[in-house]
């Protein structure tokens, strides 16, 4: 282990790319103006509040935004240096794409979105360099696992309190404060991602264990099914009281591939599987507007009032056809909600089906760079919650940009760092945050990690996954994977779960073979 | 874990594929239906702001796109607005088209399909796109002459080119003007729009083609065609009772046709009911249903202006076939559908497909398109038709038709007087006053259709009202 492979920085290329990425976003925003009016932008002005105004020229906003971009690039390079270079100037390549669609539509509508965006943009990234600058360690949200749970499960629940709560297009997902709207999913998606993670973390080896042989599969202990059928019925909850298949679906769907990746048992993914097909059977008979979107999703045409929404976007695309009409020079405002449910109909419409396939990908190279990470990382939380977060941010570009697209039932949810709004521009830069964080602790080279003496690294202690009731154990020195383990694979594989230790089934005296699977995992 | 983080990774990318592969989809397979959808409303918005073409009536385009300075950049405007109406229809940025407008719009706007290399020279040398010019066949000394004819009546008059199926003429009245739906002040359109639809003389119904009328009289040509070409003569004898007791039911059909047994020719001459009542129900109803859809019925017809298909009716019992066989009981035909049973008979028994447009012009006059003569059915044997033609000119100068002849023009004619269901006395309904013709020179077959003569039911009759208009518009054309 001598040779390990240290990750390079690559802070040049990253500055390089970051600019790039900010440079396209004020692109599209002069150009909206260029195509409209042949003039740049009208005075920039940012109204908070009542009466708190900013503004200037045009080219104030401009300069904000490298501003911004360049503070966060900063702050990211200075506290994560060895954090993945490419992820945050897609990031902002996806925020500058969406921030100049939304002026680009403001100017259809008359309103000022683009400058709250950017309001709420200094608050995200105000909350983003907070998480990287205190966080560190993403280890360190571990020992919580209950008080996230708690959290996240009243944030998803927030929406059905009598007064907080708002009903929306039939589903109850919203929570109104003043002039906010609030969905609280967005951030209950990450609090519950590291909740999964830790629980799981904690919890793998025993739900690992082999019950009932069937048709080839191991199928889990009945004993060990309490936690996803508490998931379950606790999604069915959600899904009777909120009546929203697909805020259901995103949760429970990321529980099972958690709970799959946690254990390595296919069978948890199956049952899984089984499950939420009855979520969606259930949600389809009990809900009337889960059965209009279902058939609005199949015969679009047959009711053009009812479905003038998913028409015009599909209007929109024909008309934008393979390479768009350009910025401002296309109609995507005919499109009710195209600044936030519907913004990659007005992307398609205007940047075509080359410009919509572009985002589509840096949503996929963003996806692919956090798992890779997943992959090399060395200790299960990281591996677990690098995986949740990328897993439920692809789910989440999948379902609404499928529902826009027609490949799937149109599901109310944001396009993160695209469409407008402000909690779900908050909680994807959180996301950031952390995802950042994890690669940081992945990538940086060992003798750094083992010099940061404050870090707790849950992982190093060879029995801490095992006693339930040790959740952090003593902060130390992550051990060198051990080269001798890598060369037991037949060890391993006679911890085949298909074949379980007798002894295993109380965790106080699993044997170590347990744990030094996880040691033997070599980043590649 | 890396086991499953890798299957994962693979779901996941799954996942972005199925979006790039299904939008692709969407783009190579959907991408055209949608935006021919009228309800797309960024094509039609497209489409408003473009430079149509004209629409042409001889060497007169009677609809222009004028350049103005509002947000859609051209005025689609309508000189003789009501007289062309009907043809040419409406083009509106709120209701969408009709006619002419509406079937070639996207040759007008220079958006078809055929238009894309055109397109394309002008995209690249960045003039603005401009569409193709329709020449349509109407004559517009037939078309003022109808218009003339029917005055402030309802009613519609279709005259044909019988040996090209050229419509010479086409007018519905009472009609209503196109510039006032195609204003660029969408309130004024707005509130035309109402106007129109509230009226009750139904300004913007085509009586020409969308509507079908009981035709009288007139369907006796179809009856009288059958029996021909059942073995029949013009002067084989055919029962003329002067009652006629219909089977199975009260009902006497009564009429005094100048004997208990007259010939065929007479028949047509006097237009016995009794006569033709027999013949019908001698020949049957699938003799008659055969031959009336050589004639077309049963089909839809222009569909240029979207034409409706004349009806036969289905089953009827021996008394339904014999009040059909006088164009009665549930017989409806539209005066298109009418000029062209005219049209086939002067025609030696032939067909031809009824058309508007003859020729279309690219913006630098080059024509890109002609339309020529197609042969739609042979309705009857040569010598049949031209024996029913001898029958017809009978009726114009000895029999009910009188009205129509023209000095030196071979005339041959039938009057229909169509007493419709609740069109009997007290009923308050005015019967409809029919005439189809045709004329050796000018070659033309024409039908009117006078709806509401505007005088007390009793004296309406279709050769008192509606065969001088037919006349007029013979003698237009010469």
């Amino acid at each position: 282990m001598s040779e390990v492979v240290v990750p390079r920085k690559r802070t040049g290329a990253s500055a390089a790319m970051m600019l790039f990425a900010l440079a396209l976003g004020a692109g599209g925003y002069v150009l909206v103006a260029l195509n409209q009016n042949a003039a740049f932008p009208a005075d920039w002005v940012m109204t908070i509040g009542a009466g708190i105004q900013f503004g200037g020229p045009w080219f104030v906003g401009i300069v904000a935004w490298f501003a911004l971009g360049a503070i966060t690039w900063g702050v990211t390079r200075w506290r994560l240096p060895y954090a993945d270079p490419l992820i945050l100037p897609v990031v902002f390549l996806l925020n500058g794409l969406g921030l100049s669609m939304i002026y680009r539509l403001d100017q259809a509508d008359g309103l000022r979105s683009a400058e709250l965006q950017m309001f709420w943009l200094v608050l995200a990234v105000s909350a983003y360099c907070a998480v990287v600058m205190l966080l560190r360690d993403h280890r360190r949200l571990q020992r919580y696992t209950y008080v996230w749970f708690l959290a996240g499960l009243i944030l998803l629940l927030s929406p059905l309190l009598p007064v907080l709560g708002k009903e929306n297009h039939g589903a109850r997902i919203w929570i109104e404060v003043g002039p906010f709207s609030f969905q609280p999913a967005e951030i209950a998606k990450i609090v519950l991602s590291v909740a999964f993670a830790a629980y799981l973390v904690e919890k793998r080896d025993v739900l690992a264990m082999a019950g009932r042989r069937f048709a080839g599969i191991d199928f889990p202990r009945p004993r060990d099914l309490g936690p996803i059928l508490i998931a379950w019925g606790f999604s069915l909850v959600v899904l009777v009281f909120q009546k929203d298949l697909g805020t259901t679906l995103l949760f429970f769907g990321l529980f099972v591939m958690m709970l799959y990746v946690a254990t390595e048992r296919p069978s948890w993914a199956i049952l899984g599987f089984g499950m939420v097909g009855v979520l969606g059977v259930l949600g389809y008979l009990f809900f009337d507007h889960v059965q209009t979107r279902f058939s609005s999703w199949l015969n679009p045409f047959s009711d053009y009032d009812r479905n003038l929404q998913v028409i015009s976007a599909q209007f929109g695309f024909a008309w934008g056809g393979l390479f768009g009409t350009g910025w401002g020079m296309g109609r995507p405002y005919l499109t009710p909600l195209a600044k936030n449910d519907f913004i990659a109909a007005a992307l398609g419409e205007e940047l075509g089906l080359f410009g919509l396939v572009a985002v589509i990908v840096l949503f996929a190279l963003v996806v692919a760079r956090v798992l890779k990470v997943a992959l090399a990382s060395r200790e299960p939380f990281g591996k677990l919650l690098a995986t949740g977060l990328a897993f439920v941010f692809a789910l989440q570009v999948f379902v609404i940009v499928g529902g826009v697209t027609r490949l799937l039932p149109l599901t109310g949810l944001t396009t993160p760092f695209v469409s407008q709004g402000g909690s779900s521009l908050v909680s994807n830069y959180l996301l950031l945050g952390l995802i950042l964080t994890i690669t940081h602790q992945v990538r940086r080279p060992q003798a750094e990690q083992a010099d940061a003496g404050q870090v707790v690294s849950l992982s190093s202690d060879a029995t801490q996954a095992l006693p339930a009731i040790r959740t952090h154990g003593p902060s130390g020195v992550e051990p060198r994977p051990d080269p001798a383990s890598v060369a037991s694979s037949p060890a391993e594989q006679a911890h085949d779960p298909a074949t379980p230790a007798s002894p295993a089934h109380d965790p106080a005296d699993a044997p170590t073979q347990v744990v030094r699977r996880d040691n033997g995992e070599e980043p590649r | 874990m890396n086991g499953p983080i890798r299957r994962v990774s693979l779901v996941v990318m799954i996942m972005f594929l199925a979006l790039v592969v299904n939008l692709s989809y969407a783009y190579v397979f959907r991408t055209e239906s949608l935006n021919a959808d009228p309800a797309n409303r960024r094509v039609r918005d497209a489409q408003f702001g473009v430079d149509r073409g004209d629409i042409l009536v001889g060497n007169t385009p009677v609809v222009t796109s004028v350049p103005v300075e509002t947000r859609f950049s051209f005025q689609r405007t309508y000189s003789s607005g009501e007289l062309y109406a009907p043809v040419t229809g409406f083009y509106s940025f709120l209701f969408g088209g009709t006619g002419l407008e509406q079937y070639y719009s996207a040759r007008l706007a220079g958006t078809d399909d055929t238009q894309f290399l055109q397109n394309l020279v002008n995209t690249a040398t960045g003039r603005r796109p401009q569409g193709d010019s329709l020449q349509t066949t109407l004559d517009a000394a037939a078309q003022r002459a109808a218009a003339q004819g029917l005055g402030n009546r309802p009613g519609a008059v279709v005259a044909l080119d019988y040996t090209t199926g050229q419509v010479k003429a086409l007018v519905s009245t009472p009609s209503f003007d196109p510039n006032q739906l195609s204003s660029h002040d969408l309130n004024a359109t707005q509130a035309a729009w109402q106007r129109l639809n509230a009226d009750p003389a139904r300004p913007m119904a085509n009586r020409a083609v969308r509507e079908i009328y009981p035709p009288g009289s007139t369907f006796k040509l179809v009856v009288a065609a059958a029996a021909l070409e059942s073995g029949m003569a013009p002067d084989t004898l055919v029962d003329s009772p002067s009652t006629l007791r219909l089977p199975g039911s009260t009902f006497e059909m009564t009429g005094s046709c100048g004997g208990e047994q007259i010939t065929l020719k007479q028949a047509l001459r006097v237009s016995c009911n009794t006569a033709f009542a027999n013949v019908g129900s001698r020949l049957g109803d699938d003799a008659l249903r055969r031959q009336a859809q050589r004639f077309g019925f049963g089909s839809t017809q222009l569909p240029e202006l979207s034409g409706v298909a004349s009806r036969f009716p289905a089953d009827p019992d021996p008394a339904q076939t014999m009040l059909s066989s006088i164009g009665g009981f549930d017989v409806a035909a539209s005066p298109l559908q009418m000029a062209m049973v005219a049209a086939a008979i002067a025609n030696d028994g032939v067909l031809m497909e009824p058309h508007l447009v003859s020729q279309m012009r690219g913006p630098d006059l080059n024509v890109t398109s002609t339309r020529s003569p197609h042969q739609l059915a042979l309705t009857m044997a040569p010598a049949n038709a031209r024996a029913l033609q001898d029958m017809m000119v009978d009726v114009v100068e000895n029999g009910t038709g009188r009205r129509a002849q023209i000095s030196g023009v071979r005339v041959g004619g039938k009057t229909g007087t169509a007493l419709t269901s609740s069109g009997n006395e007290g009923s308050g309904r005015v019967p409809y006053a029919w005439f189809v013709a045709f004329a050796d020179d000018p070659q033309v077959a024409v039908a009117v259709f006078v709806q509401d003569a505007g005088v007390d039911g009793t004296e309406i009759s279709g050769g008192r009202f509606a065969a001088p208009i037919a006349q007029a518009v013979i003698e237009s054309m010469r």
